[in-house]
């Protein structure tokens, strides 16, 4: 026999995916281990990579508005707001008041969709398996008005170049009330299950924390920048689709860490319902559709633009070679950026708060891979 | 190709009256029509060419130019965006000046685009933007193929991954970049996808036979 047996080794390297439910998609991280400490981590990725930039330049431009749904899937929405202003920016024309009054109420119930859907798998990862029947009901609710909007819950193709296709069903307005009114009472359900929960937040706090300076430096957004402390959101500091309009405001927190980002998106749950009220209130009459053609051809030319998605910023750069079809259609993925961080904030932590840190960043591998 | 037309049967019957109000501007053929006449309405008829930006002036586009001389190909802007185009060799040391002395702290993007056609075929681009000026600034720059540009990690630690993406997808490699593999695709693949030779089918047949089994590759 060896004179040495696995009990004298002190580093273990440990796969952890592509399937694992912890890991929300077929993400794969090598983990390098010092008996429960993290010594040191590697994603593996591309799993779901389905060259969506690819794509766009062999789709003219409205075609390719159904693709990009399929990035961040749980906020599609998000995804085709951000689409369809890059290549009105391309255009040089801009929604209507009242198709951008719908885009906004539409997005934010889209922001409220995603983050349940992260509040209820991220106390899942953590052991509170109630918050995930909890959340998911009352994102049906918003599935349900999306459903009633354009005829899908997930991949909603909601919007199209120049403004909307589709008008609001009758009761809309009254649906989204409906849905404030419901929603508010039942954030501080939530609230009240995990927010003073001795094991939520023991589990939470001072873990994977990101401060101000690594946040800028890894380009990371959204809400684990704002828990970092930045008060920055680009509704507010680039406003688009009318969003200067609506009175909010952007949560932050301090110490960057796992409970912070918990509290920043709770707090958003609720700022997104204000915009909703107020967006409710004063949609204003008018068409829904800008003055685009029925053939799409931006003129040479290109642009950047970006949008506050629910997990950071989403940025399209469109390169137009004057054609019907995008020359270069290039996505800034939140999710891939925010991921890279990832090293960072587990290094030196506990192997079993990796799963709490992954759970944090909220990532959609439909985005991270494209 | 035409628009899309509303799926299946979507609800809202209101979408009906607004189409109705829309149609009959356009009877007859449906098929292959001119131009729309009512496109873009500032750029005027034939669009030009080339990208009809402008000058971009300002403090800032006079201090780049004064630091880096005639490193500095252009300032320009288009639809309120503002770029700079610098040659290849100076890029790190304009994102550094940048970061340093403008608050230019956050590399948003790194991307390439390809220009099979252009002697330097690639435009290497990076999208910067500054907290404290709340600005956006695109830096771009010409590369030949084959050349290698000077890896960015050193100034902002996003590039790391952007990088690798970038010669997963267009075949640049970058100098001094601490892990130059490939991340989307497997490290085998032959082919750089974002190539505009690249074929939208194409694919890298005998990896997919040999690891995934699929007699015909595809």
């Amino acid at each position: 026999m060896p004179d040495s047996t696995f009990l004298d080794s002190t580093e273990l390297v440990l796969n952890m995916g592509p399937q694992h439910p912890s890991t929300h998609g077929v993400l794969r991280v090598i983990l390098k281990l010092d008996g429960e400490k993290v010594l040191g981590t590697e994603c593996v990725l591309g799993y779901l990579h389905r060259g969506v930039e690819k794509i766009a330049e062999n789709r003219t431009y409205a075609q390719f508005n159904p693709y990009v749904d399929r990035m961040d899937y749980v906020a599609a929405i998000s995804n085709g707001l951000g689409y369809c202003l890059a290549i009105e920016k391309l255009l040089n024309v801009e929604a209507p008041p009242r198709a951008q009054a719908i885009r906004v109420i539409l997005t934010e119930l889209n922001r409220i969709a995603s983050h349940l859907l992260w509040l209820g798998t991220h106390a899942l990862d953590i052991g509170a398996i109630t918050p995930v029947f909890y959340c998911l009901r009352e994102r049906e609710e918003a599935l349900k008005i999306f459903e009633k909007y354009c005829g899908a819950r997930l991949t909603t193709h909601a919007f199209r170049i120049g403004g909307l296709l589709y008008e609001t069903y009758e009761g809309f307005e009254q649906e989204i009330r409906d849905f404030c009114d419901m929603f508010i009472p039942k954030v501080d359900e939530y609230e009240e299950l995990l927010t003073n929960n001795r094991i939520w937040v023991g589990r939470l706090k001072d873990v994977g924390i990101l401060n101000a300076e690594e946040c800028k430096e890894y380009g990371v957004t959204g809400p684990v920048l704002r828990a970092a402390g930045v008060k920055w959101d680009l509704r507010k500091a680039q406003p688009y689709s009318g969003y200067e309009n609506y009175d909010f405001e952007i949560p932050i927190r301090e110490n960057g860490d796992t409970y912070d980002r918990y509290i920043v998106r709770m707090e958003e749950m609720r700022q997104s319902v204000r915009i909703m009220r107020q967006a409710v209130e004063k949609i204003p009459a008018g068409p829904i559709m800008g003055k685009v053609g029925k053939v799409i051809k931006p003129p040479v030319g290109e642009a950047y633009v970006s949008i506050e998605a629910p997990k950071g910023e989403l940025g399209y750069y469109v390169v137009s070679d004057g054609s019907t079809q995008p020359y270069r259609c290039r996505v800034r993925p939140p999710s891939f950026i925010n991921l890279q961080a990832l090293d960072r904030m587990i290094r030196g932590g506990l192997i079993a708060d990796v799963v709490a840190v992954i759970g944090t960043l909220d990532i959609v591998l439909g985005e991270v891979d494209r | 190709m035409a628009e899309e037309e509303p799926p299946g049967g979507p609800p809202a019957p209101k979408p009906e009256g607004v189409e109705a109000a829309k149609v009959p501007a356009k009877p007859a053929a449906d098929a292959v029509k001119p131009a729309p006449k009512p496109a873009a309405a500032p750029p005027p008829p034939k669009p030009p060419a080339t990208m009809a930006a402008t000058l971009w002036e300002s403090d800032l586009a006079t201090e780049i130019k004064q630091r880096f001389g005639n490193q500095v190909r252009e300032t320009s802007t288009y639809l309120g965006q503002n770029f700079v185009v610098v040659s290849p060799d100076s890029v790190i040391s304009v994102l550094e000046h940048l970061k340093l002395e403008a608050d230019f702290d956050y590399l948003v993007d790194l991307t390439l685009v390809d220009w099979p056609k252009r002697a330097e075929r690639f435009d290497l681009i990076y999208i910067l933007y500054s907290f404290a000026r709340n600005e956006r600034l695109r830096i771009k720059t010409p590369i030949a193929d084959g050349y290698k540009p000077e890896s960015a990690v050193s100034v902002h630690l996003t590039a790391n991954w952007l990088e690798r993406e970038a010669f997963d997808m267009f075949g640049v490699e970058f100098e001094g970049h601490p892990d130059m593999r490939r991340i989307l695709l497997p490290d085998e693949w032959q082919g750089h996808p974002l190539r505009k030779d690249y074929g939208i089918l194409q694919q890298d047949n005998r990896w997919v036979q040999e690891n995934l089994g699929i007699e015909s590759g595809q």
